[in-house]
């Protein structure tokens, strides 16, 4: 069998591939503002904060080495105890009843229902407010003297009590609800998308079956769509950590220090009360938490594409 | 321009993707004005082979040669090449002249030239009415004119073709498979056209080239590939339904199998010293003989018939043969039902030797 | 046949459907029920916006105004007071914008590049950057805000209007450039052959291919910008000074100043004014907006 025939030219082989840097130059040149990001921003900020964690800088960053007594310090600190034990409240309860809520409402919009739209408008609109703007609102509505306790004492219950944001040890639950209000609708969108993302012969095959709709969602469904609630709980939890503008505007902290967050901690730290270093082991504190969370969810992801 | 050099040459290509080698020291020379037809299987490295000789892939070693000049390191458009795309691949916010003369604006060619290929474009692919309309608007025949026609304009010597048919129905297949062939007896390109379609491939090509694993399995022309497959993959291959395969013993006369004593006289051996050893037959389905021919076949015996299935045209018979099973075509009228014994006769000189062992024709 | 033995009574046609079944009463009910939850704050927002201040002292949070009165509008805009001063929030709106504009137009612009670059023009190492990118996402920003600061400081960006642009271009980079290059890699890639075999390049293909195809997901890109932007606040506090503070920094500023006596229905119409951008954009757009929080969501 002849493949090759007789070289009429000199197809001597030529020396090795040299490198090319040169090549897709403009592809490289375009892609500079990410690798800048990623590497000055996302790597090199994050690093420096890290190790300046470790001085005692106070209200100008300088590397005089301290260990880890802004660590000891933090943990000694009763203010940043009750921002961890409220973040783990705030964020468990969450966690729950946002998934609860949305995917509830998701497999509500899913059952073929009318005015579907309408529904769907309504539970995902606050999810566009700023967390100002919904901080704000629910400090209104939640306001002893004008707010629903008011409404109710009005209407003859005159012993009603209704403030959380008032209460040391209910003002987590008053952000909280302000907080599911913003959040809940995305997850319901999420969701719903998962939902329909789901062959229809499942459901055929139920009905042919007869099992039950609830019986459906409990034992196929929902453990159908496990990358997605992946992704939900990945996406409340990246959420939380960072929650920070919905208590400035709501409650800044209080009463007292009873509604504080690791996240007003460090600005406080840091923009406040000159505590460059203070505010940087806080942060970093805050970062080992989100590591917490995102490895599991890496490994996760990542085991589940070698099987998949 | 030497007119007797080959038009591409491929000198020990390798690709890699990672740790995977999808292209093995190949190399392959295609002659001018030749239809060369990449079959095989997915996966088995055609469309990656011809993503190389666009450049649309880079080569891990080895050089591509178009036209006599070193192409390995060029830019597809520098290369001379045309490409048809399986899905087309039409710009969609383009017209249809826009989608033509996209490349020659890229190129800068004068406008006057551009509009005159793309006339001589539209007047062989029979398009002229289409040039105003947007791909959205055509039909899948037509998108694949206007693909086709985007090489045309390009006036270059080699026309690459990724399985251009495979998103059409069978019809439509048929007819523009027909098409093609007129187009290139027309134009006289080098055409290298990817497909796992074996018809297809043994209608339009001049040679085929059967890949297998990143390597040539076989280069010939149809009616070698399909009379004498030089190894058993080519043979299991090509043919619908595929060749019969009865493993046994070869002494260098006689095939035997069981009780099935095959005398090879009239066979073209590869070599000329035939090896004795374990080897295996392939008879194809559509040259056992039933009815009268069997009487002036060379090898004759009979079979027990174990499932009938009727095509139309010819009808499909599974019965076992010295252990194994045997499928046989005969005529869409022939009356045969399932517990039948059925005569029937083939011959030697048609069947393909194979070694059991390297799998090679003998 | 046999058909003379089937019975002619008993079911036939359409099976009888009943407009209030017990489902539809659990469905309907609690979707009511929730949508209430969701739609109260609007509600009170609305309302008391358009009461004066002795009718909210005496009367019910949620009933409609007696009196309607948009004087709370106008004063919101206008005449509220941030503690440095009383010119309202049309200051912070004109700032908003300011900062929206160009932040929009840097962020879509580079993110759609890169989102392009990282689906056809992979080069060694662009994968590593886009994982580190994406990553990058999930550190909260508090660890990266100090340095930033200092990083602006040297630009000479800090407490200006430009640096407050790059940061937003920064820090919406990962969510963007996943979506465009999600979009862009779900394009059919023998397009992209097919224009390189013609003889574009990195910019040709582009701006003449890539770019025309794509008007949707620059959509959804942009919605997902304008409402981040919008709505930020912490950015907003620490990159710029007062005279730039965005709308939000303002909003707050007015809402929670100690100084005075409590405006409520000014507060509620500086609320709603500063919600108002996003919920336009939101209900205008609605499907894009849609998908875009899903296609972001879901992959990211």
């Amino acid at each position: 069998m002849t493949i090759v025939e007789s070289d009429g030219i000199d197809l001597a082989r030529a020396e090795r591939k040299p490198r090319r840097p040169f090549r897709n130059i403009s592809a490289k040149i375009a892609s500079l503002p990410m690798v800048l990001t990623a590497l000055v921003v996302f790597v090199g900020c994050t690093v420096w904060t890290v190790i300046y964690s470790f001085t005692d800088s106070k209200l100008l960053p300088r590397l005089s080495w301290e260990g880890l007594g802004q660590y000891e310090r933090l943990w000694g600190t009763r203010r940043w105890l009750v921002s961890l034990e409220n973040l783990a409240i705030y964020g468990i309860c969450s966690m729950v009843l946002i998934l609860l809520i949305g995917f509830t409402l998701a497999a509500l919009l899913d059952r073929k229902i009318r005015f579907e739209g309408a529904f769907r408008t309504v539970f995902l609109y606050p999810f566009a407010l700023s967390f100002i703007v919904t901080g704000l609102a629910w400090q209104w509505i939640l306001n002893p003297d004008f707010g629903i306790q008011a409404s109710i004492r009005a209407m003859g219950w005159e012993s009603f009590v209704f403030d959380p944001l008032n209460s040391p040890d209910l003002v987590i639950f008053g952000i909280l609800i302000a907080g599911i209000w913003q959040g809940s609708g995305l997850i319901m969108v999420i969701m719903l998308a998962g939902l329909r993302g789901i062959d229809e012969d499942i459901w055929k095959a139920a009905r042919v079956d007869g099992i039950g709709t609830v019986k459906t969602y409990v034992k196929v469904i929902i453990p159908m769509m496990r990358p997605v609630f992946v992704t939900a709980l990945v996406l409340i939890a990246a959420g939380i950590i960072k929650v920070y503008d919905l208590v400035v505007a709501q409650t800044a902290g209080g009463p007292g220090i009873s509604s504080q967050m690791p996240a007003l901690y460090v600005m406080d730290a840091m923009f406040k009360n000159q505590n460059l270093a203070q505010g940087f082991a806080a942060s970093t504190m805050m970062l080992v938490s989100v590591l917490i969370v995102l490895i599991p969810w890496a490994y996760l992801e990542f085991a589940g594409k070698k099987r998949g | 321009m030497n007119m007797h050099a080959p038009s591409v040459r491929i000198r020990d290509l390798d690709l890699q993707f990672g740790d995977v080698k999808v292209l093995k020291s190949l190399s392959l020379d295609i002659r001018q004005g030749e239809f060369l037809v990449l079959l095989g299987s997915s996966g088995c490295g055609k469309s990656t082979l011809l993503n190389c000789i666009a450049g649309l892939l880079e080569v891990t070693d080895g050089q591509i040669f178009i036209q006599d000049q070193n192409v390995t390191w060029k830019e597809p458009s520098e290369r001379g090449i045309g490409m048809v795309f399986q899905s087309y691949a039409l710009y969609p916010q383009m017209t249809v002249e826009g989608n033509l003369s996209f490349g020659l604006k890229n190129a800068r060619v004068p406008k006057a030239e551009i509009a005159a290929r793309v006339a001589r474009a539209a007047e062989i692919l029979q398009i002229e009415p289409l040039l105003k309309r947007k791909p959205g608007a055509l039909s899948g025949g037509q998108r694949q004119r206007v693909a086709i026609g985007r090489a045309l304009v390009r006036d270059v010597d080699v026309f690459l073709f990724d399985e251009p048919l495979s998103n059409l129905d069978a019809k439509l297949r048929a007819d523009l498979r027909v098409e093609l062939k007129r187009l290139h007896q027309q134009l006289k390109n080098t055409m290298i056209y990817v497909t796992h379609d074996q018809v297809e491939a043994m209608t339009l090509a001049d040679r085929i080239a059967i890949m297998r694993g990143g390597v040539i399995m076989q280069l010939g022309t149809p009616d070698e590939i399909y009379n004498r497959p030089q190894n058993r993959y080519v043979a299991d291959f090509i043919g619908s339904p595929s060749m019969n395969f009865i493993d046994g013993r070869f002494d260098g006369e006689t095939f035997v199998a069981g009780d099935l004593a095959i005398p090879m006289q009239g066979y073209r051996f590869s070599s000329e010293s035939a090896r004795a050893g374990q080897a295996t037959i392939g008879i194809r389905p559509e040259h056992v003989v039933t009815g009268e021919l069997v009487e002036r076949a060379p090898v004759q015996t009979t079979v027990t018939v174990n499932l009938v299935e009727p095509t139309g045209p010819d009808t499909l018979v599974y019965a076992d043969l010295a252990g194994g099973p045997l499928r046989i075509r005969m005529d869409g009228h022939a009356q045969v039902r399932a517990g039948d014994v059925l005569p029937i006769g083939f011959e030697p000189s048609r069947a393909s030797l194979f070694d059991a062992e390297t799998e090679e024709r003998i | 046949m046999a058909d003379t033995a089937l019975p002619t009574h008993g079911p036939r046609g359409p099976k009888p459907k009943r407009a209030l079944s017990r489902t539809n009463i659990i469905v309907y009910g609690t979707l009511i029920v929730v949508s209430l939850y969701y739609l109260l704050p609007l509600w009170v927002m609305v309302m008391t916006s358009l009461k004066g201040m002795p009718e909210i002292r005496l009367g019910n949070i949620f009933a409609p105004p007696v009196e309607i009165t948009f004087e709370p509008w106008a004063r919101a805009w206008s005449g509220a007071c941030t503690g440095i001063n009383c010119d309202g929030l049309s200051r912070g709106f004109g700032n908003s914008v300011q900062i929206l504009l160009p932040s929009l137009a840097l962020s879509v612009a580079i993110a759609s590049v890169n989102g392009y670059a990282l689906a056809n023009w992979k080069f060694k190492g662009s994968e590593v950057f886009f994982t580190i990118l994406i990553l990058g996402a999930f550190i909260p920003y508090q660890v990266m805000l100090y340095p930033m600061v200092i990083i602006l400081r040297e630009l000479g960006l800090y407490g200006n209007l430009w640096g407050l642009v790059l940061v937003h271009t920064v820090f919406g980079m990962p969510i963007l450039t996943l979506l465009f290059r999600n979009y862009f890699a779900g394009m059919p890639e023998e397009l992209f052959k097919a224009a390189r075999v013609d003889g574009a390049g990195f910019w040709g293909i582009y701006f003449r291919i890539m770019l025309p195809m794509s008007l949707p997901i620059f959509v959804v890109a942009m919605i997902l910008q304008v409402t981040g932007i919008w709505n930020d606040f912490l950015f907003g506090v620490i990159f710029t000074k007062p005279e730039i503070y965005p709308m939000t920094v303002q909003l707050n500023n007015i809402v929670n100043s100690v100084q005075g006596v409590k405006e409520y229905n000014v507060n509620m119409a500086a609320t709603l004014l500063t919600g108002l951008v996003p919920l336009v954009i939101y209900f205008v757009s609605g499907k894009l907006f849609v998908r875009g929080i899903a296609a972001g969501a879901v992959k990211g």
